[in-house]
């Protein structure tokens, strides 16, 4: 059985200590651990965290491997210390039965650089209208249980209503894009100063929040759990704060480039900055900080949305909307969370590790990094600092808008159930 | 001046008096026998035309041909960019036939931008509308038109509009008109006053350099300049606004509201005019309406403003009479200078 000693590592920026890692799983955890018969991996200064989950990727397998594939989405995951995804549904054809998220299941598996976990449509080919045979798609190899028309929003309240009725049976979750369809038609940005200015159609914070409040009011109603998509406003941030002091089952996710990015950035027309739900203002991300600070947001999740260079390289409303994240997603979260004082790396572990994988009901991943768990994790270099360059992604696609920015940390070494995905810096 | 012009914003008050003292001189060539003027001889200008928009194309037309470019019109209808290609293609490959300069009218706000900041080319670009963004030019004209009557053809040189109120009317929300005469006349020092229904304001109106209004009843009496802007029968399908009649009602401009209007108050409109929507025959047709004018002062402003960016660190013949003209002095600029013999 392989072995390897992780040496002096800030375990969750605790006090340093070591951490033997024997076959798939964590032997033991101390300090002084005995490095006899093991490969050994100097830590000192670097925060140890358990691998992280993220709850929304798009892998684009199948249907648009011209700006990613399985393999080079988890390979961009695990150089972002990610050691397993949340595939989204909104592939072609469309992850709406058990063949196509068991095929996406299975290339992660294979490719063995981070585990995908497909998350299964709600409604057949996305639009709609009838509910995909969500039951099938969790008795699958793929076991999914999070289920999601995300890109669009499930918007019909009678459909939304049952399918959270449904899942209830097998414990699964709708994961809500929230985005009222009516309010948002030829929306190109956030609607506000800039917008007025530019003269590009406004995506009101509105339309994202009375899908919110209808959402957990019927979650409540039918007992069910509801999760937010890419909350991206200070009054959705209101509204989960509410629903959750009511004890109900909500929790809600949001996205690195929410956390940082402001909607000011739109004036240069650039189409890197175009996602969606679109960037906001600063009030907005301050308020996101302090959600995901307090827990009223329970997780990051990238939404890594690759496109091809020519849907970004045109003007703004012909080009696609998203991002590009996994890679750069903890160092987003160190400077806003970590750096900025809101979060210490044991509440960056909670918020990228073990509550992704609770909503999720993953088994194996977002565990303590203890004796006997699962060796999953990531090692990250907090004191590097240097500007982001595209060029090293792993990921086929290039639309970051993070290019040329200075930010903080660098992940060495993941390892995925004990195996190093990651060493210094580079795919294993 | 700018290399490009993109927005009204990005002109400062005095590029702007220099644009429009130099459409005076150019307007004197309107008059004269021969309208020609040899500056731009040799340069190669393409109005690159995403939208339909017959006058704006037009006008850009007569002002390269006055100051003698050569003019390449593509329109993107029947072209290849209805087969697919990009913006980015499209603008490669015109400049690749040496163009100079790029005209564009385009239904995505921010186009002409991303021409003029990607590195996608090396011509200088001019906005001729973009999406609900900007028409510079359009406001240059509507301003020049309003320092000629408010403050006079000779007397205007050099000035601005400092202290003159100015009244915008109609669909602001969908209106890169509106955009860019709030811009512009707030840099030449006018106040000027949005009146609009509510639903056709854009959210975050507030911030802009101008005051808004709902009543226009209560705006005309101390309007210098009433500006009516072009309202599509449309937005009514997209509840904008109840009926056509109503807007009409609240918002149009008939011959008892424009006598509410100071006796030198003049009523301008873009065009095109909707008649019976936002303004009345009556109305259209009076001699207080700058509409025809509108269309001639632009010529002269769209070629003041190719002037300056293509040639405006040289006379604008240099070649001649070049003896007794050198560059520089301020003779060279006029327009009997000027003059091709």
């Amino acid at each position: 059985m392989s072995k390897t000693l992780i040496r002096g590592a800030k375990v969750l920026g605790g006090e340093p200590g070591d951490v033997l890692i024997a076959g798939e799983t964590i032997e033991a955890v101390g300090t002084g651990l005995s490095a006899e018969g093991a490969e050994t991996v100097e830590a000192a200064g670097k925060v140890l965290l358990p691998g992280l989950v993220d709850l929304h990727t798009h892998l684009r397998e199948p249907g648009r491997e011209d700006s990613e594939t399985v393999l080079t989405g988890t390979r961009a995951a695990a150089l972002g210390g990610y050691t397993a995804v949340h595939a989204m549904a909104n592939t072609f054809p469309v992850a709406d039965t058990a063949g196509v998220v068991e095929q996406v299941w299975r290339l992660g598996r294979e490719y063995g650089y981070c585990d995908v976990q497909p998350v299964g449509a709600v409604t057949v080919g996305l639009k709609g209208a009838k509910l995909a045979e969500l039951g099938a798609m969790h008795d699958s190899a793929a076991g999914v249980t999070v289920f999601s028309d995300d890109g669009k929003c499930v918007d019909d309240a009678v459909i939304m209503r049952r399918a959270l009725e449904y899942v209830k049976a097998f414990d699964g979750v709708v994961a809500q894009h929230a985005q009222e369809p009516r309010l948002t038609e030829g929306a190109q940005m956030n609607e506000g100063v800039v917008s007025a200015e530019l003269g590009l159609g406004g995506w009101p914070a509105v339309a994202e929040e009375s899908i919110i409040a209808r959402d957990v009011l019927l979650a409540a109603h039918v007992g069910s759990r509801v999760h937010i998509c890419h909350l991206s406003t200070a009054g959705s941030v209101e509204i989960v704060r509410w629903a959750k002091s009511k004890g109900w089952n909500v929790t809600a996710e949001v996205t690195p480039h929410h956390l940082l990015l402001t909607d000011d950035l739109v004036r240069s027309y650039n189409p890197v900055y175009k996602v969606n739900p679109p960037l906001r203002t600063a009030t907005d991300v301050m308020a996101l900080r302090e959600a995901l600070a307090d827990g009223t947001i329970d997780c990051v999740a990238t939404d890594h949305a690759p496109h091809p260079h020519e849907d970004k390289d045109c003007e703004w409303a012909a080009a696609a909307m998203g991002m590009v994240g996994l890679e750069t997603a903890l160092s987003v979260v160190q400077e806003t969370m970590v750096d900025s004082g809101l979060l210490d790396w044991a509440g960056v572990a909670d918020r990228m590790a073990y509550r992704p994988a609770a909503i999720g009901r993953l088994r194996g991943h977002g565990r303590p990094v203890a004796a006997g768990e699962p060796a999953n994790l990531t090692l990250v270099e907090t004191g590097y600092r240097a500007p982001v360059d595209p060029a090293g992604f792993a990921s086929r696609s290039r639309n970051t808008p993070y290019e040329g920015r200075e930010l903080p940390g660098r992940v060495t070494h993941t390892w995925l159930r004990g195996r190093a995905t990651v060493v210094e810096g580079k795919l294993a | 001046m700018q290399r490009h012009l993109i927005s009204a914003a990005d002109l400062t008050r005095d590029d702007a008096v220099l644009v429009l003292d130099t459409a005076e001189e150019m307007s004197r060539v309107a008059d004269r026998p021969i309208k020609k003027l040899p500056t731009l001889r040799g340069r190669t200008v393409v109005n690159l035309f995403f939208e339909d928009s017959t006058r704006t194309r037009i006008s850009f037309e007569a002002a390269e041909k006055r100051l003698s470019a050569d003019v390449i019109n593509f329109t993107a209808k029947g072209s290849s960019v209805s087969k697919g290609e990009s913006l980015k293609d499209t603008a490669q490959t015109l400049e690749a036939m040496g163009v100079d300069a790029v005209v564009i009218r385009h239904h995505a706000s921010g186009a002409p931008y991303r021409l003029a900041n990607s590195g996608w080319i090396d011509a200088a670009v001019i906005n001729a509308g973009d999406g609900t963004h900007q028409h510079p030019t359009q406001a240059l004209l509507d301003a020049f038109t309003m320092r000629r009557r408010l403050v006079g053809r000779d007397a205007g040189l050099g000035q601005d509009l400092t202290g003159r109120r100015i009244t915008i009317v109609g669909d602001v929300l969908h209106s890169r008109v509106a955009r860019s005469n709030v811009d512009l006349l707030h840099t030449l020092g006018a106040d000027v006053v949005l009146v609009a229904p509510p639903t056709l304001l854009p959210v975050g109106v507030g911030s802009w350099p101008c005051e808004v209004a709902y009543d226009l009843d209560g705006v005309l009496p101390k309007s210098d300049a009433v500006m009516m802007l072009r309202v599509q029968r449309e937005r009514m399908n997209a509840a904008f606004f109840p009926t056509e009649r109503e807007y009409a009602r609240r918002y149009g401009l008939n011959g008892d509201r424009m006598a509410k209007m100071p006796e030198h108050a003049v009523v301008m409109h873009p065009g095109p005019m909707v008649r019976g929507m936002e303004i009345t025959a009556e109305v259209a047709d009076s001699d207080r309406c700058t509409v025809v004018e509108q269309v001639s002062n632009g010529v002269s402003i769209r070629m003041a403003v190719l002037y300056l960016l293509l040639g405006g660190n040289e006379p604008a013949a240099p070649h001649t009479r070049p003896a007794s003209h050198p560059a520089g002095e301020t003779a060279a600029h006029t327009p009997d200078a000027a003059e091709e013999k």
